[in-house]
Order: C-alpha cells, then structure tokens, then sequence
C-alpha cells in the first residue's frame, strides 16, 4: 500500500509538473503572464493592439531576462476573482496584475510577492456634480465595488469606522465599474487610486468626475509567482530590482550601450560586464543590460505609462526613489 | 490457452469481470483525483478545513431582504443570505415561468392566427438566444432607466429609477393580526368547503358555488374586519434623501433583471411543453365532452387540463430544475446569489475554493432533488387512477 501510495504520488507530481518554473518557461519558449482585462496604464492593449503599461512592462522584463526578447510573452486576462487560481493551477507563469501585497495572500493562498512595482492606495471617486468633497461625506451613496479584493474589505472598514452607511454594488471589472458609475447605477466608485486615475481618463469628460481626497489604505501592488518554487521568484524579484537599480544608477535604455564602459562598480555588475550574476540566476550574463535596453529603468516605464504626462497624470509621490522622497528602494546588487 | 479463453466464454463470468473492472476503475479514478488534489493543495501550502465558515466576511451585501446583513457577520451567514436570494429568485421565477407558460401555451393552440404567430416568434427567438444574454439584455435596459434623482414617478407613490422600483413599504400596526388570523382562518374554511361540496356533488349532482363563496369568505369578510378595526395598516414612503431614496420598498434592477430574463426563457419552454399536453388530449375528448353540452370554459378545465397534466408534469418538473440552477448566472449582473455570494466572494476572499464549491454544489443539489421530491408527489396525485 505503501508503495501505491508513492506511485500515486510521483505520478501526482508529474502531472503537476513543477520541475522548476524557469525550466517549463524556457522549454515553452514563451512566458506567461497573467495582467488586467485592461486598466489603462497598467495593462491595456494600445492602438496597435500591443499589451502596454506598468503592468506589462513588467511582464515584458521578466520575458527578456529569460529570452533577450521582449515580445516572449504571452498576455493572459484575469479577473480580480479568476487570478488566484489561474496562477495556483500554473495557467501563468506570474500575475502583474494591480495586486495587493497581503499577509493572507502571502502565506494562506500559497504566492509569494516578490517586491512592488507600484505603491498604491484606495480612494473614492464621484461625479463632481455631486459637490461632495470628502468621502466621509458619502453617508446612504450606492458604491461600485470589484469583488474579491483587498478594496472590498477596506470599504466595509471604512464605512463602519466612520459609522455611515453605504450600499455595495458589486462588480467583476473595471469596465463594468465604470459603466455602472458612467450611468449613475452607482454614485461611487472606489479602487485603487491609480486606477480611478485610468477610469477617469477613459471617461469622455474626465474634468465631470473628481478623486476625493482620502486615501483609506495601503495598496502595495506587485508580481507574485507560485510558493516554493525559489530559482523562479528570484528572477521575477530581480527583473523588477533591476529596473529601480537601473534607474538609481541612472542607467537609460538610451545610455545603456554607453554605460557599459562605465567606472562605476555596480553598473558594471549589474549590466554583466563584471561578475556572473546572471549565471546564479540560470540567466545569460547580459540579461539585466537587455532589460534596461529593451524596456528601459523603473523611471522610464513610469512616465511612459502612468506619469504626468500621461492621460493618468500620476505624479511620483510614493514611488519616487528613497532618495528623491519616495520609498521606492531596491536591495544592492552585488 | 484455450481453456482460458473457455473460461472467458461464460456470459456470468464475463458480466463479473467486466462490472467489478468498471467499479474498480472508477474507484481508481476516484481515489487518483483526491489524492491529487490534496497532495497538490498541500505542496502550494493551501490551508484546508471548514473553520474559515466561522470568521467574520469583511465584506457587505446590499442585497438581502430576508435576514440583515453586516460585515462583521460570518462567512456562514454570507451562505444564508446566498440561499435565500437564490430561493427568492427561482421560487418567484418559477411562478411567474408556469402562469405566463400556460397562457402562452394556450394562446399558441389558438385559432387566432395573429397571437398564435406572435407566441411561436416570442417561443422561437427566447428559446434560441443565450439565457446569459437575455439576463445582460434586461440589466442593460434597466441601468438606461433615469437616474436615481429624475426618477419617473407613479401616482405619487411609485418611484423608477436605475437604482430600482422603490413603492411603499406597509406597516401592520396593532389589531392587523387579527385580520390575518382572519384571512387564514378564511382560507381554511374555503378548503373545506371546496371538499365538502365535492363530496355532495358526487352524491347528489348538485352544486354549490365554490368560487364565489371562497372570494367572499376570504376578501371581504377580512375587509369588512380591517375596517371596524380602524384600518390598522399605515404606509412608509420612500423619500430622496441624500444620494438614495430611504424608506419604502425597493427592487434591485439586479433582481429585476434576473427575474424577467429567467421566467420569459423558461416560460418558452413551458408553453411547449403545455402546447404538447394538450395536443396529446386525443381530439375526441373535446369533441364527446361538447357532445354532453359542457361549456367551452368547462372542456378546458375539467376535461383537457387534467388530462394534459399527466403529460406536462414530469417536463415541467425538470423547467423547474433548470430554471433553479440557470439562476446561478446572477453573478453576470452582481445578483447576490449563492454562486456570487459565497461561490464567488467568500471564495476569493478566503481561497478555500474547493470547500466553498462543494458547498455550493451539494446546495444546488439539495435543492433540486426537493423540487424533484415535491414534483413528483404531485405527479403520483394526478395520474390516472384506475378504480
């Protein structure tokens, strides 16, 4: 009996089939990525049809640090809801999908958060017509909520907290959030502050919607990859400290290729010039130079995506580098 | 060799080894799948057990009618809420499916050529269209209603708007439950009428006017009550206060919308399977029962239907099953359902998918064999009795 049993288990192993994450990418030849059914600036398809974002960005890292190629990477839509289990099941290889870092979802549901790419908070949004300008104003509002996230929980806290009452409307997606508040269905609608950001830039009359001004949680948003599988989390982890280092160095996709003669020690290691840490991570030696090239450093996917030049108008606040203000800050590389 | 073979030739050894094969691979299977999942949860680290049905949602669900719903409330109560709301809506739908059915499947088998066409084009184009369509259909026409603040008014007291059908919200006040001892005590007494008048028209042939007498006892015997008691009913209107009406009555859209995408889909369905009822009513029947001089109404009633039931029943049971588990597809509109509910939010909340699937399963499953139960006492109550 005994014996059955370990038969059944190495069998349950191999359908499993986590030899290493690393390993099934590379034999793929692709990677996997779950992100958003779209939330512009973060994951959304572009005009050319093209995956582009913060998010996305992401994705594109971690597919050049395995493959020196930034179109490797297959795009997977996931809900708030169906995430989990599409990165539990090995439907994807890692989510960069707006997702909270969470003591439960790091150590009940069985993911590990490898860092944050975007430090966030929740707010409210409302028709400015309405002439509230607090949230706590919001007393009897019908709101629009995505279920299953950290958000919906904060919600509850926050109302109760401040011993007002509020209607939960809930709903799958963004886009469904924004066509119920768009139609009045709800007077509310409250997400992660970016992407209230997004949902009023996709608005046709974005200067009729306002932002409230309270922040009522700490939404750090980041990749996560399955637990346990280490070799795996560790290239995630650095794809995305490659880009913040890139960006303290003041290394640009622009100036990379000139960087590479550069005096300055971490530069040198990081760009694989000196050292083989692109060896200890099972990657080639230049995968971190490819990175900055191919996708450019932190700063640079930020302004292009979500920054103030962009329809989101996101200035850096919290995720300006340690030494400019913010708490963006990433391990040394050596 | 051969010997074996000759063995193998033996219809009950064969009928054997094949049976106890089939049993023995499907407990194989069987035991394949639970061992992999649970060695597969425990590699990921997923915790498992029943104990998270104890810990506060954390979250609100607006939509519950029947107990009150907070977020300090457990996930076990999220469940509650899930099946009562699903009961509301399949319970009502099944209603409302079965009175619209018969009448179109009536109205289909009539000889006015316009409104028979009309129901065959209403039968083809709901039975053929998605029910997940239908359901995304009504929700869209309902959040293009006026907002909540240029709500349409009905004589004062009705209010339309996206956010629902407000109306107001009666208040029993003291003294009302006698009237409703009344109206029970009416209902009752109309039952046994109905038997005892039943009994003297298979002795004597002689009637007695059941219906009539049953409106009076239960109508305006409790009315002419409610009056010399004062009229112990007041009403509670909704009013615009801030962001939504408060007070009153309210029907979500969300209700709505499943309501009316469930009972005109199914109700499709019934009518052809009423239609088939009574077209298996061989064509004599009618004809003898005119022959006797029985009125048109009365054919319909005492000769047709009856008959017809035998046929429609058993269909009409598995309608009702369907209709139950297709309102799972409230989660399409943010009904709060038991799939939404508690296989939806509690699951994403907690990630203990597979305890809440099963949950919800064996739910679905409890009450489908109900329904099946009941249909099938009242089929049993209507087959023909041979004396």
């Amino acid at each position: 009996m005994k014996k059955l049993l370990s038969i059944f288990a190495v069998v349950a192993f191999a359908f499993s089939a986590h030899a290493g994450t690393l390993d099934d990418v590379k034999n793929r030849g692709f990677l996997k990525c779950g992100v958003t059914t779209g939330l512009a600036g973060f994951a959304a398809p572009d005009d050319s049809g093209e995956w582009a974002g913060l998010d996305a960005d992401m994705c594109r890292a971690v597919a050049v640090a395995v493959f020196g190629d930034r179109s490797k990477v297959e795009f997977i839509t996931t809900t708030g809801k169906s995430r989990f289990p599409t990165l539990a099941s090995g439907e994807v290889d890692m989510l960069a999908r707006n997702t909270t870092w969470t003591i439960s979802r790091d150590v009940n549901l069985g993911f590990e958060f490898v860092g944050v790419n975007f430090y966030d908070g929740q707010g409210f949004m409302v028709p400015s017509a309405l002439g509230v300008s607090s949230a706590t104003e919001l007393d009897g509002a019908t709101v629009c909520i995505q279920t299953g996230t950290t958000t919906e929980l904060n919600l509850a806290d926050f109302f109760r907290l401040n011993g007002i009452s509020y209607e939960a409307l809930p709903i799958e997606t963004n886009d469904e959030g924004k066509e119920n508040l768009f139609a009045g269905r709800c007077d509310v609608y409250t997400t992660d502050a970016s992407g209230l950001s997004s949902t009023r830039a996709a608005a046709s009359n974005p200067d009729k919607w306002v932002v409230l001004p309270e922040i009522i949680s700490k939404e750090p948003l980041g990749p996560l990859v399955r637990h346990g599988d280490h070799q795996w989390g560790d290239v995630v982890r650095w794809s995305l400290n490659a880009m913040i280092i890139a960006e303290e160095l003041g290394i640009t996709s622009e100036n990379v290729d000139a960087q590479t003669s550069s005096n300055v020690p971490e530069v040198l290691r990081l760009l694989g010039v000196e050292g083989n840490y692109g060896e200890m991570l099972e990657l080639s030696n230049d995968w971190a130079y490819q990175i900055i090239k191919q996708i450019g450093n932190y700063s640079e996917s930020y302004e292009a995506n979500v920054g103030p030049d962009t329809p989101l108008e996101i200035a850096r606040g919290l995720n300006a580098l340690w030494t400019q203000g913010g708490i963006l800050y990433a391990p040394p590389f050596r | 060799m051969r010997s074996n073979l000759g063995f193998f030739s033996d219809e009950k050894f064969r009928s054997i080894f094949f049976q106890t094969l089939v049993v023995g691979l499907f407990a194989l299977g069987l035991f394949f799948v639970i061992s992999t999942t649970s060695y597969n949860l425990e590699k990921r680290n997923i915790a498992t057990g029943w104990s998270f049905l104890q810990n506060p949602a954390g979250f609100d669900i607006s939509f519950s009618p029947f107990l009150e719903f907070k977020s300090t409330d457990t996930h076990l109560k999220v469940y509650f809420v899930g099946v009562l709301n699903t009961l509301l809506v399949s319970v009502t739908g099944c209603i409302a499916a079965t009175i619209l059915g018969f009448i179109l499947g009536i109205i289909r088998l009539s000889s006015n050529w316009l409104l028979s066409r009309l129901v065959y084009i209403y039968v083809e184009f709901s039975r053929n269209v998605p029910l997940l369509l239908q359901i995304i259909l009504w929700y869209s026409i309902l959040i293009q209603l006026p907002r909540v603040k240029q709500s349409l008014q009905i004589l004062d007291v009705f209010y339309i708007s996206n956010r629902g059908l407000y109306s107001p919200r009666p208040i029993f006040e003291s003294g009302f439950s006698y009237v409703s001892i009344a109206i029970v005590l009416a209902l009752i007494s109309s039952f046994l009428i109905n038997r005892w008048a039943k009994k003297r028209q298979d002795k004597t042939g002689q009637q007695f006017p059941v219906f009539s007498s049953s409106i009076g006892l239960i109508f305006i015997v409790p009315l002419i009550l409610f009056f010399i008691l004062g009229s112990p009913l007041s009403f509670e209107h909704p009013e615009l206060k801030g962001f939504n009406f408060k007070g009153g009555l309210v029907i979500r859209p969300e209700f709505i919308a499943m309501f009316l995408a469930l009972s005109i889909y199914t109700a499709a369905f019934i009518s052809e399977i009423v239609r088939a009822g009574i077209m298996s009513v061989s064509k004599g029947q009618r004809e003898a029962s005119a022959a006797i001089g029985l009125k048109q109404t009365w054919i319909m009633r005492l000769i047709i239907i009856p008959q017809a039931l035998r046929v429609i029943v058993p269909p009409l049971t598995s309608q009702y099953l369907n209709l139950t588990k297709n309102s799972s597809l409230g989660i399409a509109v943010g009904y709060a359902d038991l799939v939404h509910g508690f296989g939806g939010i509690s699951l994403n909340q907690t990630g203990q998918a597979i305890e809440c699937m099963a949950i919800v399963m064996a739910t679905y499953l409890s009450i489908s064999l109900t329904i099946s139960f009941f249909m099938n006492i009242y089929n049993r109550s209507i087959q023909f009795k041979e004396k």
